[in-house]
């Protein structure tokens, strides 16, 4: 490996793969968990940026994936949440394997585009289908932080969408955001068979992105982010709806998320 | 599964080209050699793997970079974009 560049703030430089330090694991959802990381010469981030992570088998055999980072860039250590893929390649290793103290070989922050920080302004519409929703809480913590005064001119909406209530990723911190810093959330399940959920269930409609974004006229920074068909999906609808095409940031996932 | 349904864009390359260009320019605008139009570098469609990045135009599907890493070399191929703005501070 080679040895980590200094980290020149604001300054252009490749990025250097570096060796994080598993500092704690937590549960994020049943089917995902939240790794904290210490990363070496670490030069911030903003929120919705993302880390690549490679794993090396002793063979030289490599598997690389990108990860959001979901802590607020205010908060101290590098969080990713990950949800575990039963047949996936790297995920079960992220989820189930690596325990505190572990090492993890990583590059980042990475992105521009899909960033956001409160200068940006609002209103906030933030759209997330499973994992997707991480970027976005992200976004939502480094709001948390910002003053009462700064947070009420960027007022901010979640629409999540995700399988199952217990797939439902930091449920209680989504409601804590919700509660003390005056997030709309609106959570809708796909697959949910239980009675106890008496919410909304089904995928994200027009309906709904109608009734619980703000019209094209309140102008919302949309960031829409999970499963490739969800993100290009839900994009379309935005647009169809009369939204700027460039005030409607997209990522995706992949196949799944 | 279809193709559409695993591709990935422009912010999972993000990192790959950040090699290439010693920056971030997934936010930077990105003119299609082939229809014209420009978008954000973070909004094209990657059809790459995680190792190698092949980025389209979202409306007319034309191949606007190819990065490929093999054998210690980095390769790009960016005929397919004519121009490419970034902003002029560095944004990571
Ligand atoms: C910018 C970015 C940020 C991301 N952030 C997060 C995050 O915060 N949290 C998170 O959990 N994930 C995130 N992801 C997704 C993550 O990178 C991985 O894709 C995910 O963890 C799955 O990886 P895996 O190796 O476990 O599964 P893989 O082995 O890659 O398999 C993924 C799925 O695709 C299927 N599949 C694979 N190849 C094929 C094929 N050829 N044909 C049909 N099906 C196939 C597999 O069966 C499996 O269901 C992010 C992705 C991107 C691009
Ligand atoms: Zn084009």
């Amino acid at each position: 490996m080679s040895e980590p560049r200094p980290a020149v703030p604001g300054g252009p430089a490749p990025l250097a793969w570096r060796v994080a330090t598993v500092r704690g694991v937590s549960p994020a959802s049943a089917h995902a968990r939240t790794l904290v990381l210490d990363v070496p010469a670490w030069p911030g981030h903003r929120a919705g940026q993302h880390v690549d992570v490679r794993l090396v088998a002793e063979d030289g055999y490599q598997a690389q994936r990108s990860y959001s980072i979901a802590s607020a860039p205010e908060d101290t250590g590098v969080s990713l949440t990950v949800e575990r893929l039963d047949d996936g390649e790297v995920s079960p290793y992220l989820t189930d394997v690596l325990r505190p103290g572990d090492g993890l070989e990583v590059r980042g922050p990475i992105g521009g585009y899909f960033a956001w920080d409160v200068v940006a302004g609002g209103p906030l519409l933030l759209v997330g289908g499973g994992s997707g929703v991480v970027p976005l809480l992200a976004m939502l913590r480094h709001r948390a932080h910002a003053g009462a005064a700064a947070r009420a001119r960027v007022p901010a909406r979640l629409i999540y969408s995700a399988r199952t209530l217990e797939a439902v990723i930091d449920r209680a911190d989504i409601e804590r955001l919700e509660g003390a810093t005056e997030v709309d959330v609106v959570l809708t399940l796909t697959r949910e068979t239980g009675m106890e959920w008496t919410g909304r269930r089904g995928r994200v409609d027009r309906g709904l992105l109608a009734e619980a974004g703000w019209p094209p006229s309140a102008a919302p920074r949309a960031f829409v982010c999970g499963p490739t068909p969800f993100v290009e999906a839900v994009a379309t609808m935005l647009v169809e709806l009369g939204h700027e095409p460039r005030h409607v940031r997209t990522e995706r996932f992949g196949p799944t998320g | 599964m279809l193709p559409e349904e695993m591709r990935l864009d422009g912010n999972a390359a993000g990192g790959a080209l950040r090699e290439l260009f010693a920056r971030d320019v997934t936010a930077g605008l990105a003119t299609c050699g082939g229809c014209g139009g420009a978008r954000p570098v973070g909004a094209l469609l990657d059809y790459g793997t995680p190792l190698g990045v092949v980025l389209r135009c979202p409306d007319c599907d034309h191949v606007m970079l190819r990065l490929t890493q093999v054998g210690g070399w980095l390769r790009v191929d960016l005929s397919g974009i004519a121009i490419l703005a970034l902003p002029n501070v560095p944004a990571s």
